[in-house]
């Protein structure tokens, strides 16, 4: 069984390919380069690496979101294509799901975050090896999302590359409760991508078309659009 | 288009510079074998427009569906393709970036070459589909983001002899439409209001310096904008048609002069309209009627090879194609793109 994993929710990208549970080759990068540039080279160079041909991929996994919407939006693009014109299932990941599992090492809560600006974060809690969801992928606040973690009483353990933008924050409320992953932990990789995927029932390839990202947030201009609705109806 | 050897060049094109996504099957830059197009146009109606990070969602909805559809209209399959094209700007960034990165990926799992083309380019081939290009050439391509004079000395050979300095043709219209109160997109409803009204509201026509073939369709949008606030100011009713055909007559006027002068001076051979504006009635029958007196012959694309669609970039592709022009896996969105010759 030969996965292709696909990794570019957020600034970092990366590209793994799996065979029978062991990574034939990956690229992890952080790198100041679009992934609409960068995204599609670097499966070539992979794939090529591992010395497979496109067609030989039984099954591809893609971080599906939340995170940036360009970048959440060329992962699963080139992903649904590859899947769709190859007839290969896809399997799509909880981006901050797979970020946790490079800490799946830990006993306790683990809390990956992405920046989503004007300090507001996409985050979740899971806990343990097996990656228990204790608060489910939602976009908030960090001072939201601080009340609910004070709520757990336990330390937690803060993974990603853009857990610095908020860590003053995060120690100020949670003191000795936070704690941080190594920065050799900070960035995802698509082998956890793959590793979550194989736990999953494949779905069938006629699903690849209805494949969706998961911005766990609507639109601006959809948010504006339906508060203007609700003002209507209650004139 | 007799320069070229082709033998049944098969080339799949995708489009998704703005709010349709589309793909299209091209035999040999001149017939439409299969040309799929998913229209956002519904979703967009509520917000008065397009918005573009709603316009890149419907696009990673439909863009599987829309190849395979096109595909199968054409009874083909990957193997049956020599490239495939896309549209690499100008347009909306994160919609761009959909078409572009479907196109790497099929082009990748397919091993096909990949072509990246100019949606105006695009816009201006899309007569190659109705008849065969004659050069010298004169493209008036007029739509919501464009408005521009384009003369071709021959096949891939671009020359902007004018463009407009501030509004687009296209999106005066749909100024000018919602001050009437009229839903997205106005531009067909201005029209069909103009053709209705027996008065004409008068307009300025603003032709610039005398030798040139830029356009500025500000200040007219500010005059009818004015128009309407006068109106307002002294309680008086305007009529919509009168208004509506005042403004089309000021548009069409300007647009028909210069793209005429600019045919004569450059002694073309063919003129032909493009774009979605190019759809609208009063500009057709205004350019049929001075072409034909002008004994030049004048073409403009049938409705739907006016608004965005794939078909005319493959058309565009496929002179491209046999000119040895490829992209490759790194090919990125180019909102602001430029117009230029690839001979």
């Amino acid at each position: 069984m030969i996965w292709l994993g696909i990794e570019t929710a957020n600034a970092p990208l990366s590209i793994a390919v799996i065979r029978d549970g062991k990574v034939i080759a990956e690229i992890v990068q952080n790198i100041k380069l679009t992934h609409s540039a960068g995204a599609m080279p670097a499966i070539e160079e992979v794939l090529a690496k591992a010395g497979i041909k496109p067609g030989e991929l039984d099954a591809i996994a893609v971080s599906e979101g939340p995170g940036s919407y360009t970048g959440v939006r060329i992962g699963v693009t080139l992903a649904k294509t590859l899947a769709w014109t190859l007839k290969k299932p896809l399997v799509g990941i909880s981006s901050l799901k797979a970020l946790a599992a490079n800490a799946a090492l830990y006993d306790g809560f683990i809390c990956p975050v992405f920046d989503a600006r004007r300090g507001n974060v996409y985050t979740a809690v899971y806990k343990g090896c097996e990656l228990e969801t204790i608060i489910e992928d939602y976009h908030d606040h960090i001072d939201g999302l601080l009340v609910r973690l004070q709520a757990l009483e336990a330390p937690i353990l803060f993974v990603g590359a853009d857990v610095d933008v908020f860590w003053h924050k995060i120690v100020e409320v949670l003191g000795d409760y936070a704690q941080r992953t190594p920065f050799s932990n900070d960035l995802p990789r698509a082998s956890e991508t793959v590793r979550l995927a194989t736990k999953v029932e494949l779905p069938s390839v006629d699903a690849v078309h209805h494949f969706v990202p998961q911005y766990k947030r609507i639109a601006e201009a959809e948010a504006n659009w339906l508060k203007e609705q609700k003002e209507k109806a209650h004139e | 288009m007799g320069e070229f050897m082709m033998e049944n060049r098969i080339i799949l094109a995708i489009e998704s510079s703005c709010d349709e996504t589309a793909a299209a099957i091209i035999r040999n830059g001149s017939e439409i074998v299969s040309n799929v197009v998913a229209s956002q146009i519904e979703s967009h109606k509520r917000f008065g427009g397009v918005v573009p990070e709603i316009a890149s969602r419907h696009h990673v909805e439909q863009i599987t569906v829309v190849i395979e559809e096109a595909l199968a209209q054409a009874n083909m399959k990957p193997d049956d393709l020599d490239a495939v094209a896309v549209t690499e700007g100008p347009g909306l960034v994160g919609a761009l970036l959909i078409g572009i990165n479907a196109a790497k990926a099929f082009a990748f799992a397919n091993n096909l070459p990949i072509v990246g083309v100019h949606h105006i380019a695009g816009h201006i081939y899309a007569n190659a589909l109705v008849q065969p290009m004659e050069f010298p050439l004169l493209a008036l391509v007029v739509s919501g983001g464009h408005t521009e004079l384009v003369y071709m000395k021959e096949h891939g050979s671009f020359e902007v002899i004018g463009e407009t300095r501030d509004d687009a043709a296209g999106e005066a219209y749909d100024k000018v439409a919602r001050v009437l109160g009229l839903p997205y997109p106005g531009g067909p409803r201005i029209d069909k209001l103009a053709h209705e009204g027996e008065e004409a509201v008068s307009f300025p026509r603003v032709w610039l310096e005398e030798d040139s073939y830029d356009f500025s369709f500000s200040g007219l949008k500010s005059a009818v904008i004015n128009y309407k606030h006068n109106m307002d100011q002294r309680g008086e009713e305007i009529c919509p048609t009168a208004v509506a055909k005042g403004f089309q007559e000021s548009v069409v006027e300007v647009l028909t002069a210069k793209t005429l002068r600019a045919a004569r001076e450059y002694k073309v051979k063919q003129v032909i309209a493009a774009g979605g504006v190019a759809a609208n009635k009063g500009l057709r029958t205004s350019l049929d009627t001075v072409f034909a007196e002008e004994n030049i012959p004048f073409f403009v694309p049938p409705l739907k090879m006016c608004t965005d669609n794939a078909a005319m970039i493959g058309a565009a592709a496929t002179p491209m194609f046999e000119a040895g022009i490829r992209g490759n896996l790194s090919m990125n969105g180019r909102p602001g793109m430029e117009l230029k010759s690839w001979v």
